[in-house]
Parts: C-alpha cells; structure tokens; sequence
C-alpha cells in the first residue's frame, strides 16, 4: 500500500501503532486477553492481533460477555470466527442474571446491561484472572472515549477514574499493576469510524453480514428501527412488521440496536455513504443516551 | 451510487494526506475548548445528532448565553461539564481537502500540567492560547517550556478573545513581542502569532474583516501548511526489541517498531549493549516479506545468525551507535503529587526497557518565569529540572533531540506504580576518572570464610522510643559472646559523624537511609554480620535497601513497641530533638 519511501501510509501508521501496543501487552502481562464483541471494531482488532504475531497465534484467547440478547448472526460468525483461525474463544454469560429474567424488554436497557454486560464482564475477568484486556473502542465513538488513555487503569474492583488517570507519554506504557489490579487496553483509539471501513476494504476483513443492506423484518420503536431476531420480541398494540431494506452501523444487543434504511450492500456502497452520513453511528445505540454521561458512567462501572 | 473508481481514486487521495499532530495549551479560560469545538465546526465535522445535543447541552450548561458552547464539544467529562474546565487531554480527528489531525485539548489549569504534557509527547505543533485582556501568563510559559522540552518546534501563538479588546492590533503586537522576548530561548523553528477569537470564528478558518491590519494566515491556513517533516527514515537505523517470536526451533524473530531508519535484507545490525553483529536476513509480516521497511513500520525481523539480543535491548546501524551507559544528564518533568527526592529508587522504563535508577543529583530547577536554573534538593509537582540519573544496568539510548523515540523515558514509583515523571536524555555522563568496578580477588565468600560465619544485615526497624536498640544492643552482646564478628550501626551515632552535613528535611532523610544502607552493604562484604537500628521513614526506602540485600540475607525486624508505648510525650521528644538538630545543622 505504501509506496512513499520515507513516510508510511495513513492506515499503515494507525496499524503500525496498534501491533505496537498488542505486543507491548503479550510482553508485559501474565494472563491477557482480547474482549471479543464480534462487531466490525472487533474484527479489525483480531485481524491486527493475527499480523502483530505471525507466524504465531496470538497468545491470549478471545473472550465474548454475551448477553443471550445478540443478533444470531453475530452468534454464528463469532463461532465460525475462531474455528477458521484456530483461536480459544470463552464466552461467558452472567447466569445469575439469566435467571433473574434480566431481558432488555422488561428490565429495561439500563438494567440490562448493567446486570448482563458490566456485571458479566467483572465477573468473567475475576473468574480467570485476566491482568489485561484488550477493547476495541475508539476515542472518536463518544466524549468520555475521547478522554481514555490506551493503557487504562482499573482498581481491584475494575473501576476506572477519569479525574486521575496515569499520565502517557509517547509509546511507553506504564503497565506496571499490583496484584488483582488490571489494564484495559485500547489498540483502535487513534482510528476512525471511517479509518475502520478503509482498512476492511484494503485487507478484505470478514464482517457480520448485518452490516449490509438487506430486507429485514423490523418494527418501530421508540423513534428506532428495531429488527425482530427471534420470538422474544413481543409486538406492543399498534406495531406492525415490516420488512424494510436496512442496515446496521453498530451492532449490539438486537433489541436495543436500530438499523438504518440504506440500499448500500457492498463495502464500497457503505463508505461512500459514510461520507455523506450526517449523523453519528452511536445514535443507533440506545443504551448511551439512557441518561446525561452515561458512558461515562457505565465506564467507571467498569464497562467496556 | 459512485462508481467504485470515484471511491478509489477519493481513498487513494485520503491516504496519501499528510498527518499533523497538535495540541491547544494556555491557561484557564483562554479558550482551548472552545477554538476546537471552533474547528470541528467551521470545517462541517460534526453530525446532526452531535450538534443537536451540543445545543441541548449549551441551554443547560453552556457559558456562552443564547449562543453555542462549543467547548461543551470536548469537554466530556461530567465533572468537566459541571465545573465548566478541562480535567484531562481530548483527542479529537478531523481532516480538511489538505491535511489529516489529531488534536490534542488539554487542560490549563497547573494541577493538571501531566495531561498537557501527555497531550504534548505526541506532537508536532502547539496552539499555545492567550487571552488578549491578560497577555503571557506563568501557565503560558509553563506550558511552552514543557512543549520544548518535549520536542516540540512549532507554535502557534493564538491571541484569542482578540474581539473583547476591541480588535486592538497594538494589543496583538505586544503579546506577540512579549512571547518572542521569553521563547527566544527555547527550542522553537517557528512562532507564529494568529490574532482571533475562537467563540465567534475570526482569523479561525475564515479571515476577519475586523482585523485589516492583520496580514498572516488564518489559524486553519497555517496548520494545513505548516510544514512538520518527519525525517525519522532519514536517521541511523535504531529498532527497539519488544518482543521475541519463537513459534518454533526454526523462527526465532524480533519484533518491534522501527524507531528511526531504514531496515533492509542484507543489512548489517548490530546489538546496542553488546556490539555483536549480524545481518537482516528477512523483514517478516503476514502479508509478506518485505524489501524495505521504514521508521514507523511495526515488523519482525529475522537475522542471519544466532545472536543473543532480548527485550530492552536495541538493534542498531553499526556506524551510528546510539550512547551505551549507567549514568546520563535528562530533563525531568515532574507529575506527581510526593516530590523527587534524589536517592529515591524509581523504575525507569524506556519504550521496551525497564531498569531501576535514582536521581543522584538535581543539577538544576527550571525557574519558568525567567527560564534561570539552579542546583535544587527536589522537585515539586509540575516542576521541570535537570537531573543526573543513575540506572542498575546500563542502557542503550540515543540524546532526545536526536531520536524523540529512543531517548525517553519515564519514572514510576515503586509502591503505587504512579508514573511520576517524564524523562527526556541529554546525554550520557562519565564518572569520575579513574573508578572503574575493580575485579577483586579476595571476595565476599573468602573474607567470610576466615570468620567463620554468614554475613548478614539486621535491620531493626521502628518508632522512635519503640526499643528497637535495645534489642538490637542485647542481640549483639548474645552473638559477641558467641564468637561473632559484629558491628552495630545506630541512627543517632551515625548522624554526629558520617551524615553530619545532613537535616531533617524529606530529602536528606531519603539520603540518610540510603547512606547507611551502603554501609551496611560494605561491612556485609567484608563479612560482618551488621545490625541497623534505624528509624526509616519511607516504606519507599526500606522496600529499596531490603532489596539491595535481598542476595546477602538481609532481615528486618520491626519493633512494635511504640504502638503500644511510645506514647505522646516520647514521640514529642523526638520531634524537639529533630527540630533543634535541624537548627544546629544549618549553624
């Protein structure tokens, strides 16, 4: 890709950067591992995690918090995932919150992804141990993103700072962590929305095929398009199925993701729609507006 | 729908955009926040659903009446929004039909200077913000001092708020010649002053019909401009080794990211600390071996023949080496809330290495008003100095000013693991002539042998009046009797002779402890079993001397009887007793 002798290419940079910062992590810590979230972020995180290692594997597995609420078709590719490329994949599910009936139709999003998402995550890393765990969020996402440092401290409880967070210089790490203390590792956060849709292109990354346009049986909800995925979505009096040419820009719990109408079915379709999109690809998410800061919030939880 | 050739040729054109990484700095209230929310805007950035909610949020917490608060753009933060300040650096991305950014808002207030200096490592540019009704603030010149001293050689000197002095060009031209008169000094190639006003977009990307008299670019103009060439590829090929690749007995590579230079098969590369040589045999990426890889490039190599060279170590070119020493002058940035005290024992970590070090001496504290140095006992938090470091084990690095890559560092504190400081190498230092280490004949084992028993370090540790020469006294009479060659070192007895010179302050009693401990190293050598009574204050310090004789069977005891009965009246004893000392000291 590049062919300037002296200066690597924009996407070589932020690639470059983000083996770096694995490798740092295979170096320095006994028991990492790579959160898994299955959506397009993700993607381009495993892919970077299998060229920072070649010829090797990567030496972490992959981790998926699920929450028994994804898309089926994130489900059958996380599988197909880690078969094709040989990986240890955990997936985890906060079973006590399974049988408290936590669903995000009855509990609520907020609820739901305290009890099924940040819960299950706490639980899952104090389970095996985890000292470091890489993420797949970018600084240009959300506000409180945009202010998290690329190694992030969490306490013995997992919580995070804001307000004290360690300075960072350069690319040297302070991964130094008393015992039951933890990293959280974010090796995409100087990439963009579009940046990702690039790189997916140049390297021909597997993807969920959600991300494409496609007609799908959605409903109206809430100002939302929300895709009926199996039949524990109950129809409120007054709304209709109706299949509809949609896509999704970011994939979450299927109940709580909006899609968006768009004809755009090729890779090339969605980033040329990128450039004329004129609102941001967390609005589909409708857990972050839940309340003033609410990233913020969920992330000193320990959200990731 | 474009047909896919518009798309590529459009990628294409994206990727070969220039990148620039700047940062806002300044003090309170010059607008930081503002003039990149500023930007993001001016230059159609943002999205429907951002703007929507940055006017919501402007009804609720904006400071900027009926108008947008664009700094409500940056400051994510709750506790931000709510104080209406910066707490820690944003970055933001935008690109313009010229140029790539990354901008870095960090915050002005001193209590935050460690996320401005973070926001400012990765830089190339500084928009330094001023108020036009205050002028050059010791902040302004706080944050300048650092953004130089972090490699830093291009500012902006934005003259903000430009309209609330009537767009007054002799106020422009003051605080432009004020700020020339004090950065003459630093380290800067250019300085360019911009007169505008972030809130209502003059001089921001669009020029001002209310500055006639202003004849230079608009802020947007310049940094789209500005050249910032990165001539890393051009320097002596250094590569940090981060790690070693061994999936099999075939394949053992080195992977890291190249930190200046060019690497090639066929090259020769030579190991930093020990000068052994070898050739690149392959550059190793999944995507293929590589003819040629450039500074910035993340690959693993792979060598012609087995050399021995690990993480922390580094491959080099072999006509420019990079410095290969234990001691080196550096610029200190200090962070953290406790002060540096020379003595102390940090952990000096570079981009793969980690090493312990202490600051044997603070040659000088920066006086950031007037840019004057002096020989100082610590640093302060956000203090800047010069310090003469000392490291366990000799490092490999190149004078930052060279290399911003192989000549940093950071120190973090051994108990918290808080990164304290930031490191920038001037150059290494030599010790004093003549003392080199000489390889004894007679050593450790041979001098303990005659003695007839194992060197050891008592260390009795306690509050003061807690009875700890008590015990240590009668422990050593037991042992005399049985024939033991001992020696009792005592805090009172050792502060009339050997650290007479020293007081009660923090620093010195680091320099107490560390002085007795290296006595009690040396008597341990010559075979003597050594028995310290010492308060030692620091958790710090004791962790560091139990280490130093970690391998020569040092113990501590920790006399507990001031919990139960070193009451107030003792403690207040030692006290008078420390404070007419100090007195008598400094007569």
């Amino acid at each position: 890709m590049s062919t300037n002798k002296t200066v690597i290419s924009h996407l070589r940079r932020l690639e470059a950067e983000s083996i770096h910062i694995m490798r740092e992590v295979a170096a320095e810590f006994t028991n990492p591992v790579m959160l898994y979230s299955i959506g397009k972020d993700s993607s381009v995180m495993l892919h970077l995690a299998m060229k920072a290692f070649y010829p090797s594997r990567p030496p972490f597995p992959l981790m998926h918090v699920d929450t028994t609420w994804k898309f089926r078709e994130m489900i059958e590719f996380r599988d197909a995932t880690a078969r094709r490329l040989g990986l240890d994949l955990i997936v985890h599910v906060n079973e006590d919150g399974v049988k408290r009936g936590i669903n995000p139709f009855d509990s609520g999003s907020s609820l739901h992804t305290q009890v099924m998402k940040t819960e299950s995550l706490k639980q899952a890393l104090d389970k095996y141990g985890f000292d470091a765990a890489f993420g797949g969020a970018r600084r240009d996402e959300e506000k409180s993103r945009a202010k998290e440092r690329i190694f992030s401290f969490r306490t013995a409880t997992h919580a995070w700072d804001p307000k004290n967070q360690r300075p960072e210089l350069w690319r040297v790490y302070n991964t130094r962590i008393s015992k039951g203390e933890s990293i959280r590792v974010f090796p995409l956060s100087n990439w963009t929305e579009l940046d990702i849709w690039q790189y997916i292109m140049a390297e021909n990354i597997p993807i969920v095929p959600l991300y494409f346009a496609r007609k799908r049986p959605v409903v109206e909800r809430g100002g939302a398009l929300i895709m009926k995925d199996d039949d524990r979505m109950a129809l409120l009096p007054g709304e209709r199925i109706e299949e509809r040419l949609v896509r999704f820009r970011t994939l979450g719990c299927y109940p709580l993701t909006g899609a968006i109408e768009s004809g755009a079915d090729t890779l090339e379709a969605i980033v040329t729609e990128m450039f004329t999109a004129r609102t941001s690809e967390r609005q589909g998410r409708l857990i972050d507006s839940d309340e003033k800061a609410s990233m913020e919030k969920k992330k000193k939880e320990g959200y990731f | 729908m474009n047909a896919p050739t518009d798309l590529q040729s459009f990628l294409a054109a994206q990727e070969k955009k220039s990148l620039l990484r700047f940062l806002t700095c300044g003090s309170v209230d010059d607008g930081k926040s503002t003039l990149i929310g500023r930007l993001l805007y001016d230059t159609k950035l943002l999205f429907e659903d951002t703007l929507a909610s940055l006017e919501k949020d402007s009804r609720k917490f904006g400071t900027t009446g009926e108008d947008i608060d664009f700094a409500l753009l940056v400051d994510g933060l709750e506790a931000e929004r709510e104080q209406g300040i910066t707490i820690d650096v944003a970055y933001r991305f935008f690109a313009t039909a010229r140029r790539k950014f990354v901008v870095a808002d960090t915050p002005g207030h001193e209590q935050y200077t460690r996320n401005m200096a973070t926001g400012a490592s990765t830089a190339d540019l500084a928009v330094v913000l001023v108020d036009a009704r205050q002028g050059i603030l010791s902040q302004t010149r706080r944050h300048s001092v650092i953004a130089s001293l972090l490699g830093i050689r291009h500012i902006v000197l934005a003259v903000n708020k430009i309209d609330l002095v009537g767009f007054d060009s002799d106020v422009f031209e003051r605080i432009a010649a004020d700020y020339r008169a004090f950065a003459d000094s630093l380290d800067f190639l250019s300085i360019v002053p911009v007169p505008l006003s972030a809130r209502f977009g003059d001089n921001v990307t669009n020029r001002s019909a209310n500055t006639p008299w202003y004849k230079g670019p608009t802020l947007l103009d310049h940094l789209e401009t500005v050249p910032v060439a990165d001539d890393a590829a051009g320097r002596p090929f250094r590569f940090p080794v981060q790690y070693v690749n061994r999936p099999n007995l075939d394949f053992r590579g080195f992977a890291g990211t190249i930190a200046s230079g060019v690497a090639r098969p066929g090259d020769e590369v030579v190991v930093a600390k020990s000068g052994r040589s070898a050739r690149i045999k392959r550059i190793v990426t999944q995507d293929g071996d590589l003819p040629e890889a450039v500074a910035g490039a993340a690959v693993t190599l792979l060598l012609d023949r087995e050399i021995d060279v690990s993480r922390g170590n580094m491959l080099v070119a072999p006509d420019a080496r990079p410095h290969v020493a234990d001691r080196f002058a550096a610029s200190l940035v200090w962070f953290h809330e406790g002060p540096l005290f020379p003595g102390r024992n940090y952990i000096l970590r570079t981009e793969t290495g980690q090493v312990s070090a202490t600051v044997t001496e603070l040659a000088a504290r920066l006086n950031i008003n007037d840019l004057s140095g002096a020989p100082a006992k610590t640093l302060n938090m956000n203090e800047v100095g010069v310090a003469h470091m000392a490291t366990q084990a000799p490092l490999a690095f190149d004078v930052f000013r060279d290399n911003r890559t192989t000549g940093a560092f950071i120190l973090i504190d051994r108990l918290t693991n808080a990164t304290v400081a930031a490191g920038m190498i001037r150059g290494p230092l030599r010790r004093a002539d003549n003392i080199h280490w000489q390889a004894l004949d007679v050593d450790r084992k041979a001098r303990a042998a005659i003695k007839h028993q194992r060197p050891k370090v008592l260390w009795f540790t306690g509050f003061s009046g807690s009875g700890k020469s008590t015990i240590a006294n009668l422990l050593e009479r037991k042992l005399h009797a049985a024939g033991r060659h001992t020696y009792m070192l005592d805090g009172d007895n050792v502060r009339h002779g050997l650290n007479r010179d020293l007081g009660f302050t923090d620093a010195d009693r680091v320099e107490n402890i560390r002085r007795v401990a290296e006595v009690a190293r040396l008597m341990a050598d010559a075979g003597i079993i050594v028995l310290v009574s010492f308060i030692s204050p620091f958790r710090a310090e004791r962790q560091r001397d139990l280490r130093r004789h970690a391998d020569r069977g040092v113990h501590a005891a920790r006399s507990e009887g001031a919990l139960q009965e070193g009451d107030g009246r003792r403690d207040q004893e030692f006290y008078r007793h420390r404070f007419s000392l100090r007195g008598a000291g400094k007569a």
